[in-house]
């Protein structure tokens, strides 16, 4: 969350204003779509909806509009749930698209309708240090030492904060030879470190790099890119440890909006463009791992291999939310005394 | 919330309107009436209808549980007390300034007056993030409370320093309009008739000031206990220790569970009504009192 503000922002990214203007008229009627997005891809997108307005008008000479809303992924689910009248869906993770599908406004099979589990982009899970690495922080161990302060949102609401929690969890049961309860101590042992818990990815950004707080922000990789752009090389460093997690940022057609406004057509051409070489090439433009084989190989340099572990590996999110972030979860028992 | 204060008084403060009808310089009474209810149903009632009167997804017991989880308890301990601790002091700061704005004149009077109000205009995401820069270890005031040992951001003092800023506004405004009408002739009286300073203070100004008085700490306390856009920022959230009433439900409704987010709601709602129906009978027996 940019600064941490709440907000729903519509924003109409379109070129139907200037032909209007240019006195250009078509003969095709025009459309307009509604991408409910999650706050990090706010400037892709943006790109993005220009580029398949394009395409989309060259294919098929209508002119179309694309508003977008962005939000925290789960506050975006829940305004779906609640109404909100979305074509499409691009959130932060699966949990939150299979709450809406769970309320029959999208197909059960959503995440099997398009190629890699329907996430045309990903990312993963990375250290940000400070210049020079003060506290010699290389890996997960060291995140765990006495006086390293790690600055991480709240998994409770922060779907990024989720994936961190479960990098951590993963790195710590394979270190400690699939023993769970050692792994959750480490993760106890992480989080005691941890001296404030924003509410969302951009709001501990900001606390690490205005504020000054911590020695190590765990989080996005696409936001600690992002906050190095942002302030200048110089200032931070990023460190990717040896096993983190493949964060899959799912998209899909909300079912029951596309085929009430008579919009599936261009909904689903909307995200199957997301694949299109053009499109992964903006992706990584702006820091999400490409999912095509020679885009990503073309820029191997900017995202390391790592060693990713995938959400299957937790019996997928609903087993996960369950277990770790429901009322009582392991993420609560971390903040009750033992 | 703060929408009940006046509303309650209506209610309460029955002594005024003995008679069904009151007489009025102006017509409409019917229509006005109507009105009244309609809108006050419309924007008060309804909302808290639909809060109630909603599908429960889990058993009483389920929700009696979740509120009694340790983490929700203390955030709730945490969102009350710091509400009333901060309402307490702002009731005492805001009876100095109103004071000052009131019965001396100086330069920069009407600024510092607006400036009372900025509380309320300012976003209060806004107010937060200013606080928290402030407060910071590397803020003005953060770094120079660190080496005392003193941290107030991310801590719940860092909870109480934002319910401060929040509630200021609500005591100086209730409190200013009667201390404008309250006649200085009563205090010279007092004076005239062999009173020290400190007797006028504590029997002519408080007892005619406190219903106000009481009225702007219900408001502060209210406001305060049910705080999120400001306080988010500055406390720190950690589960048991700054994490504040409004963020578990924020939390539970991450998780997709309404009824337990509306369990917490019901809850907040219910001590915060209680402490101003407390509040406003002894408003009520203040002002029967007090009345010259």
């Amino acid at each position: 969350m940019a600064s941490g503000l709440s907000r729903r922002e519509v924003l109409a990214t379109s070129g139907a204003m200037a032909l209007v203007a240019s006195g250009v008229a078509s003969a095709e009627p025009n459309v307009t779509l509604l991408n409910v997005s999650y706050d990090p891809t706010r400037e892709f997108h943006k790109a993005f909806d220009v580029l398949f307005a394009a395409d989309w008008r060259k294919r098929t000479g209508q002119i179309l509009t694309i508003n977008q809303s962005y939000d925290g992924s789960g506050k975006q689910a829940r305004a779906v749930v609640d109404g909100l009248q979305a074509d499409v869906v691009t959130l932060g993770l699966a949990y939150d698209i299979d709450s809406i599908a769970q309320r029959g406004l999208i197909a059960p099979n959503w995440q099997s309708r398009l190629p890699s589990n329907s996430s045309p982009y990903t990312s993963t899970i990375v250290f940000l240090v400070r210049a020079g690495n003060p506290k010699g922080i290389h890996d997960w161990l060291d995140l765990v030492k006495p006086g390293v302060g790690v600055i991480t949102p709240n998994p409770n609401t922060s779907g990024g904060a989720r994936w961190s929690y479960l990098a951590a969890l993963g790195f710590a049961t394979r270190h400690n030879g699939g023993d769970e309860t050692r792994a959750l101590g480490f993760v106890r042992g992480l989080y005691h470190n941890v001296p404030v818990l924003d509410t969302g990815a951009r709001g501990s950004t900001n606390t690490f790099v205005q504020r000054g707080l911590g020695d190590v922000l765990l989080g996005w990789e696409n936001e600690a890119m992002l906050a190095i752009d942002e302030v200048g090389p110089g200032k931070f460093e990023i460190i990717r440890p040896k096993l983190s997690i493949l964060a899959e940022p799912p998209v899909s057609v909300v079912d029951k909006v596309v085929d009430k406004r008579g919009t599936r057509a261009v909904s689903e051409a909307y995200l199957k463009f997301l694949y299109t070489v053009a499109a992964q090439e903006l992706a990584v433009k702006h820091h999400f791992r490409p999912r095509n084989r020679t885009v990503a190989a073309r820029y191997a340099s900017t995202f390391p291999a790592l060693d990713l572990i995938t959400i299957e590996r937790f019996g997928g999110w609903k087993v996960a939310q369950a277990k770790h972030f429901a009322d009582g979860g392991t993420f609560d028992k971390i903040y009750q005394p033992s | 919330m703060v929408a009940l204060a006046p509303s309650l008084g209506t209610i309460l403060d029955v002594r005024r309107r003995a008679a069904w009808r009151e007489p009025s310089a102006l017509p409409g009474f019917r229509g006005a009436f109507a009105f009244t209810l309609v809108y006050a149903g419309l924007i008060i009632l309804l909302p808290l209808a639909a809060l109630v009167a909603r599908p429960w997804e889990h058993s009483p017991a389920d929700l009696v549980h979740g509120i009694l989880q340790p983490r929700t308890l203390a955030a709730l301990r945490l969102s009350f007390v710091a509400a009333l601790a901060a309402a307490v002091v702002n009731t005492a700061a805001g009876l100095v300034i109103a004071w000052v704005l009131n019965r001396y004149d100086f330069p920069g009077r009407r600024v510092v007056d607006a400036l009372v109000d900025l509380p309320f205009a300012l976003p209060t995401a806004v107010a937060g993030i200013a606080l928290a820069t402030l407060y910071g270890p590397n803020g003005w005031i953060g770094s120079l409370l660190a080496p005392l040992g003193v941290k107030v951001a991310f801590t719940p003092l860092g909870v109480f320093v934002a319910l401060l800023a929040v509630g200021l506004p609500f005591v100086v405004r209730a409190v200013q309009p009667v201390l404008e009408d309250l006649d200085t002739a009563l205090e010279e009286a007092a004076q005239t008739l062999g009173a020290n300073t400190l007797q006028t203070f504590a029997r002519v100004i408080l007892p005619a000031l406190s219903p106000a008085l009481l009225t702007g700490f219900s408001l502060a306390f209210a406001r305060g206990a049910g705080e999120y856009g400001s306080v988010i920022f500055i406390a720190g959230n950690m589960p048991g220790v700054s994490e504040i009433g409004p963020l578990v439900i924020v939390t539970r409704l991450e998780a997709y569970d309404y009824a337990g987010a509306a369990a917490v709601g019901l809850t907040m709602l219910a001590i915060s009504l209680a402490v101003l129906i407390a509040t406003n009978w002894a408003q009520v027996r203040l002002a029967r009192r007090g009345a010259p």
